[in-house]
């Protein structure tokens, strides 16, 4: 192409890309207070919802019976990374076959070390924990982040195996 | 008392000046005039100012899918009110080494160009406070001056950034001005008078914008993107340059005297656009075709004080889309654009704009 042409098709060119840019403005521009809006986040509190894959704070569901599905079998302790797990276990008989097992007695979560990797349900063999929805965890002392996620008085559901 | 009309101003400036004389002698009348025009325009700036941080910020924000300042009264619209008091109370701090006379001389330098432009705008029939025959040639000289105050208060502040701004800024005026004449005069060609009056006058049958047909369009594409440089604004906010340059040329500047900066900013962007106005889309004047009469008797229902003010807020519109679309131009690709692009196709829309006139060919 000689240089002429080069010129000129270089400003055809400079104009049809900057009115894009202007149409892709002035799309948002009219439709910003119909459709596509930042959300007005602590004001939408009470309809606010997370999206699906949304990883917040690790949670234990529990269901009616105050029942959950951990077997205190530590797979996730091993697999975090960050040491932000803590199983704290003991040794029961049980009443029926007389045999010693292993039960929970506490599920400890550091959610101030934790950095929301997803690892530990992934190795969860019972899918007795997930990634929760929260996301307002500032408190003014750390030792408010650490929880246990087991309710007090809460067993193993029966039909959960090791 | 006071005869009013919304369409012709004349008529209550008249009877001003016939009461006043009434009473006082023509020196003191002249002089009452005088403060009265000057209060009223200082006024006119730092309320068209304050309603257009607004608008920025709000236009800004929708461009940008947010809601913009929304807690300050309803939608917002006292944030700028107290955003100018909370200016108004902070310290003016000088830095040890600037130069202090230029530093707090050049606040004043920048206002005061910009406030000698809007004495010569015409906002409706009769409310026009100077009518010169070189109107457009003034208008585009005082709205040049303003540079001189960027350029000492880059220099006075004692800190690079405000140097390099500064120098970037001188280097971006001197060469935008060009094109910015260059596009006027494509217009003074086919009205043949630089007084802003008959200017506005040669419009009555039409704006210029759709008599002056092809070179019209390239002389208002020119005028935008030149307009857009001369105010400093965005995509050719090279002088202030917030990721590069922290603040560009009022880096030092604190309190009011940065308020300054910035209500000159916005009265250069309103003078600029009134320019545009008033030059290529008849100033006042309502929209009229020709010699539809009947067409042009209803638009004429419009007070012509209306029609300015649309017009100028469209084309504020208009540039403060520019600025929130377009990426910031480097220093080379600015002077690339000015000098090799805007400047060759001004001077062949100047001789085409000539052989048109030359041989009638326009309405």
């Amino acid at each position: 192409m000689n240089e002429v042409a080069k010129y000129f098709s270089g400003i055809a060119q400079g104009v049809k890309t900057l009115l894009t840019g202007m149409k892709i403005t002035g799309y948002y521009f009219s439709h910003a207070r119909t459709e596509i809006i930042t959300q007005q986040y602590p004001n939408n509190r009470d309809t606010l919802k997370m999206f699906d894959r949304f990883r917040g704070v690790v949670e234990m569901p529990h269901d009616e019976n105050n029942e959950h599905a951990c077997t205190g079998c530590q797979a996730c302790e091993i697999a975090c990374p960050n040491g932000s797990i803590e199983i704290l276990w003991e040794r029961v008989v049980d009443p029926e076959t007389g045999k010693k097992k292993k039960t929970i007695d506490k599920h400890v979560y550091h959610f101030s070390m934790c950095t929301l990797c997803n690892l530990c349900i992934i190795a969860c063999p019972t899918d007795a924990i997930k990634m929760g929805q929260g996301f307002e965890y500032s408190v003014f002392d750390r030792k408010q982040l650490t929880q246990v996620l087991n309710n007090p008085g809460s067993k193993v559901r029966a039909d959960v195996k090791d | 008392m006071l005869a009013f009309s919304i369409y012709d101003f004349s008529t209550l400036t008249k009877s001003i000046h016939e009461s006043l004389l009434s009473t006082f002698s023509p020196g003191w009348t002249m002089t009452i005039e005088w403060t009265i025009i000057g209060l009223i325009l200082i006024l006119f700036a730092a309320i068209a100012v304050l309603i257009l941080v607004y608008v920025e910020r709000k236009v800004a924000a929708f461009f940008q899918l947010r809601l913009g300042p929304n807690r300050v009264g309803p939608y917002g619209i006292f944030q700028t009110v107290a955003d100018f008091i909370k200016l108004l109370m902070k310290e003016h701090i000088t830095s040890k080494n600037a130069d202090k006379f230029l530093f707090n001389l050049a606040p004043f330098i920048i206002v005061t160009a910009a406030l000698l432009g809007i004495g010569a705008i015409p906002f409706a029939l009769g409310l026009h406070v100077f009518d010169i025959n070189i109107g457009l040639f003034y208008l585009t000289a005082v709205s040049s001056v303003g540079v001189l105050g960027i350029l000492i208060g880059g220099w006075a502040g004692n800190n690079k950034y405000s140097l390099i701004g500064a120098l970037r800024s001188g280097a971006q005026i001197v060469s935008y001005e060009l094109s910015i004449t260059l596009s006027l005069l494509v217009i003074v060609v086919l009205v043949g008078s630089l007084q802003l009056s008959d200017i506005i006058a040669s419009q009555e049958n039409g704006w210029w914008i759709f008599k002056g047909h092809i070179s019209a369009w390239i002389a208002f594409v020119i005028f935008m993107i030149a307009g857009t440089a001369e105010t400093n604004r965005g995509p050719f906010d090279l002088a202030e340059a917030e990721s590069e340059l922290t603040a560009g040329f009022h880096t030092e500047y604190s309190g009011i005297k940065f308020a300054m900066f910035f209500l000159a900013e916005y009265l250069s962007l309103f003078i600029i656009t009134s320019i545009g106005a008033i030059v290529f889309f008849g100033g006042w004047m309502p929209f009229h075709i020709g010699s539809w009469e009947a067409f042009n008797n209803i638009m004429d229902y419009i007070p012509p004080i209306v029609w300015f003010f649309s017009k100028v807020s469209a084309l504020i519109g208009l540039i403060m889309w520019f600025k929130w679309t377009f990426p910031r131009l480097r220093i080379d690709q600015l002077l690339n654009l000015e000098w090799k692009y805007l400047l060759p196709i001004n001077l062949f829309n100047l001789i085409l704009v000539s052989f048109i006139v030359l041989m009638g060919w326009y309405f």
